[in-house]
């Protein structure tokens, strides 16, 4: 069998491929080749065909098959071998093999080994890949190693050492006998890893870390090695552009930042030498830039006086306005972690990291950004705002998103008037409406039904911008919204801020409808539109929408078609606008009151619409309904669970009642509602609020021929004035009551709503009972009186009979 | 630090060197996305970017780029000092250094590393330590017979 063939011969030969397929054709042959050299035992070309074998592996191509040949070469006696077998042993072995173990007595033998260079080969390899088990297993010859006088082994054990601790935490104690002597080496290798393994051992355990603040005073220590690394003239060996020993300083100055971290006295002992290299560390190069960062965070994280954190603030402030990119963004970094606690010192930077707003790279606009909200406050909103506006214009789209948020958030926290918070809050939508999360619509327009106000100022903000611009969803689902709530005040010109705009109502729909056509609109703004029509022309366009794919379309549409044919009469009170919400504290689901906002023109209607009373011969014999302001289901965030049109029941014209999720505001009816007189029909069927009952006993309403009418008593939930009560009717004769409806009126200053019936026929002999909900609403707190009416057809006749409730117990109604 | 790659403009790989135990689909998967997104880096852009939940350090020498993931804790800047001492390292064994010689010395660029870091940290912050015990271990590759104890260790 001919020599295979060396390693460098099969690079060169494996480069001169022009294909991939070329590639993997010389691979695949070669491969063959080395593993028939395997099959054959052959020691002599073995480390060769290793070493093939990994750098076909860092092609990419499989080399498993070589795994357990590099345990026979780390078993070899040659060090060539060796030293190819634990580099094989470390890229192509891992720990999740138990082949790996395997090697674990080789180490051991090669730890012991009379030549320093095969014990470093194995010390090197047991600390970069060690499994647990290994470093069990020769924890204790690594500790051996430790003691040793050879400076070249003690480095390494140092590194093995801390890799074992990161293994197996538990073997930490065992080093620490050894531990102690290494910082008085005058090795620098030595003392670096020594470093490291000491931090290692602080990081993980308090005891520790408190007993090498307290009996071996490692601070003092750790401050005379640093000193005499700065003080010390120049050493050739150890100098990096005029500096000693970087790598060191930095070491030690991180150990000193664990040791000072909330201990008083270690904070005082670092104080000089902290401001020793503060001030005099060459800045010109990375190098002097990377020990004063270190110190920085070292001075920021432990108990240092005041003197000295103002000094690490500025030098990150010099660092913001270095050429090197590098630093600019360390210092970034370590000013939005001091943020918080040193907000003032921040604050005088503030310029300079508005200005990184502009900077080139990525990494640093964000941290930018993020240092600039965070530094945000009731002085300088109006300036930061502005630079902030301008950043979220033109970034990438990759933080429009987090920049908007920021935006909203701050407006919110420091607004210095609602116009200026409004003006904010459109201009986001408009340049960056298509990254603003979702929950801001909702949160958005509850800011504007606060903002009462602002209400004509801000619709006809919105419809201008929609006319420029439909293109950004949010302001077009905000923009609809507004509209449709406050339509009116769009049409009739009123506005104190701005000059007045004519705008007509068929202008204001042709807008709309131009949304509803529009690809762009998604399903969710469209449904903002529907709110928003106008009569005639909603007549036409929602019908289209009843036979929408959208679910919620459809429902909605359907529903609304109801709405004009069968309760034409209702809508006025279902117009109504909505009341103000109020601010829920939770940033779930916002439950808004959903009704439709537009009123009629020819409805006379001004913000706060009068008290309309009833026509005085109206109530006794006509029924009060209350308009929809109790409801409370939510806008978008789920589809309505019921099916979107129901055969014979009653739609249920307010959408799903969510009793989940959130708070429910308190539906206060703010704005009086006008009442044309209504006829009987319930509305929903489902009972608006399950209540903690408030004890009211119960009390017999009715109980003539047979029919007995018992009425139960809940408090609505929230609101006190309400009181639910259920009547329950049953029959003692041995003859059904069909047909029975049950019709109930109260006095002017009461309000009253009746929900559908459980049947109409009340079964005989108590076989059953009809249940209905009755709503009175008592803002006064009046004695409740109610006039019944009840017909019903028994035995084939009908029956109608009239009678006074006055019998309320007192806790239904004060 | 958990690993270091070497690769070239074309997304080559040159080295890579795991100090954090993973799984060999795992170090591919890293090494193809972290490539991907390094080289698509611009020039004007900064040395250090966020990745995952590591602190990714970058530096392109010539065509190769030395690229280094470490921890939170870790200083950025002082890992450029300590990509830069590889380099140093590198260049004077090989003697003014180029991706060939790595390419075609690959073994010799682990050695080297091994002899620089250890479980991810610095072991020998001295320039001419680290090349002296390469040398001998170089001399004692030559040398068949290995018994003879070498020179003291370097100070």
């Amino acid at each position: 069998m001919p020599a295979p063939i060396r390693l460098r011969e099969l690079i060169r030969t494996i480069r001169t491929a022009r294909t991939q397929a070329e590639e993997r054709e010389m691979i695949q042959k070669e491969c063959a080749a080395i593993r028939s050299s395997f099959r054959e035992e052959d020691n002599t070309y073995r480390c060769r065909n290793v070493a093939k074998l990994l750098y076909m592996h860092m092609l990419g191509y499989p080399a498993h098959f070589g795994q357990l040949e590099c345990l026979k070469l780390i078993a070899s006696q040659k060090f060539t071998d060796k030293r190819i077998g634990y580099l094989g042993a470390m890229l192509l072995l891992d720990e999740r093999q138990d082949v790996h173990l395997l090697m674990t007595n080789c180490i051991k033998n090669d730890l012991n080994h009379s030549t320093q260079y095969v014990q470093g080969l194995a010390l090197c390899t047991l600390g970069c890949m060690g499994s647990s088990e290994m470093c069990r297993d020769l924890a204790g010859e690594v500790e051996k190693l430790l003691k040793t006088s050879n400076s070249y082994l003690r480095k390494k054990a140092a590194l093995c050492a801390v890799h074992v601790i990161r293994k197996v935490p538990e073997l930490m104690e065992m080093f620490l006998p050894a531990t102690k002597n290494l910082l008085s080496e005058k090795n620098h290798g030595v003392l670096h890893t020594s470093v490291v393994l000491l931090t290692e051992m602080c990081e993980r355990s308090p005891d520790m870390l408190s007993h090498f603040r307290k009996v071996w005073l490692l601070v003092p220590q750790l401050v005379r090695i640093l000193k005499n690394l700065i003080m010390s003239g120049y050493s050739p060996e150890h100098d990096v552009s005029g500096i000693s020993d970087p790598f060191l300083q930095v070491r030690i100055l991180r150990l000193l930042r664990i040791l000072g971290r909330s201990d008083d006295d270690s904070s005082e002992a670092m104080n000089d030498i902290l401001a020793q290299v503060a001030t005099n560390t060459e800045t010109s190069k990375n190098v002097g830039n990377a020990i004063l960062y270190e110190t920085v965070l070292t001075i920021m994280d432990i108990k240092s006086e005041s003197g000295l954190r103002v000094l690490a603030i500025n030098i990150l402030g010099r660092f913001l306005l270095n050429n090197d990119k590098n630093i600019r963004y360390v210092a970034l970094t370590s000013l939005l972690k001091t943020v918080q606690t040193d907000h003032n010192a921040v604050q005088r930077h503030r310029s300079t990291i508005v200005d990184c707003l502009k900077d080139l790279d990525v990494s640093i606009k964000r941290r930018a950004m993020e240092l600039s909200f965070a530094l945000v406050n009731g002085n300088n909103i109006r300036g930061m705002m502005k630079e902030l506006l301008y950043f979220l214009d033109s970034c990438d789209p990759e933080f429009k998103a987090d920049c908007a948020s920021g935006v909203f958030l701050a407006a919110e926290k420091y607004a210095p008037s609602k116009r200026w918070h409004i003006d904010t809050i459109m201009r986001v939508l408009t340049t960056a409406g298509s990254y603003v999360r979702d929950d801001s619509v909702p949160n958005l327009i509850q800011l504007i039904t606060n903002s009462v106000e602002m209400h004509a100022y801000t619709v006809q903000r919105l419809y201008k911008a929609l006319l420029d611009d439909i293109s950004q969803q949010p302001l077009v689902q905000v923009s609809s919204w507004c509209i449709g709530e406050y339509g009116d005040l769009l049409v009739s010109g009123q506005c104190e801020e701005e000059e007045p705009i004519q705008v007509t109502e068929d202008e204001v729909l042709d807008v709309l409808e131009g949304l509803l056509l529009s690809n762009l609109s998604t399903p969710v703004t469209r449904g903002y539109s529907l709110l928003g029509e106008i009569l005639n022309r909603i007549k036409k366009v929602v019908s289209v929408y009843g036979s929408s794919i959208d679910v919620e379309l459809q429902q909605r549409a359907v529903e609304y078609n109801a709405l004009f044919k069968k309760y034409d009469h209702m809508r006025p009170a279902l117009l109504e606008r909505m009341p103000i919400m109020e601010k829920t504290a939770s940033n779930g689901p916002t439950e808004i009151v959903q009704t439709n906002g537009e009123t009629e023109p020819s409805v006379p209607d001004t913000k706060h619409p009068p008290l309309v009373t009833q026509p005085a011969n109206q109530a006794n014999d006509l029924l009060d309904l209350l308009g929809g302001n109790d409801v409370v289901p939510v806008i978008q965030t789920t589809l309505p669970t019921k099916p979107a049109s129901a055969g014979g029941e009653l739609l249920d014209l307010l959408g799903d009642l969510s009793l989940s999720g959130g708070p429910a505001p308190a539906p206060v009816p703010s704005v009086p509602v006008s009442q044309p007189p209504f006829l009987l029909d319930g509305l929903s069927s489902q009972p608006l609020f399950t209540d903690i009952a408030a004890v009211i006993p119960p009390m017999t309403a009715y109980n003539k021929n047979g029919l007995k009418i018992e009425f139960t008593f809940e408090r609505a939930n929230p609101n006190p004035n309400i009181a639910v009560i259920t009547i329950h009717a049953t029959n003692t004769t041995e003859a059904d009551m069909t047909e029975f409806v049950f019709q109930a009126a109260v006095p002017k200053t009461f309000q009253l709503q009746l929900l559908s019936p459980s049947s109409n026929i009340v079964p005989a002999l108590n076989q059953g009972s009809i249940t209905q909900i009755i709503r009175v609403l008592n803002p006064q707190k009046q004695q409740l009186r109610m006039r019944v009416k009840l017909t019903y057809t028994h035995k084939g006749l009908p029956v109608q009979d009239l009678a006074e409730v006055n019998n309320f117990p007192p806790q239904s109604w004060q | 630090m958990q690993f270091m790659l070497l690769f070239s403009r074309q997304g080559k790989l040159r080295l890579q060197k795991w100090y954090v135990p993973q799984a060999d689909k795992e170090k591919k998967k890293i090494t193809r996305e972290l490539v991907q997104t390094v080289l698509a880096r611009k020039p004007k852009m900064c040395s250090f970017l966020e990745w995952r939940d590591l602190k990714v350090v970058y530096k392109r020498y010539a065509s190769l780029y030395f690229c280094c993931a470490i921890e939170d804790q870790d200083n950025e800047l002082i890992t450029l000092e300590i990509i830069h001492r590889y380099v140093e390292l590198l260049d004077k064994y090989f003697g003014s250094v180029c991706e060939l010689d790595i390419i075609f010395n690959f073994e010799k660029a682990y050695f080297i590393l091994d002899e620089f870091l250890l479980g991810g940290e610095a072991q020998e912050t001295s320039k001419k330590n680290v090349l002296k015990a390469i040398e001998q271990a170089d001399l004692l590759q030559e040398n068949l017979d290995f018994q003879i104890r070498l020179f003291p260790a370097p100070s």
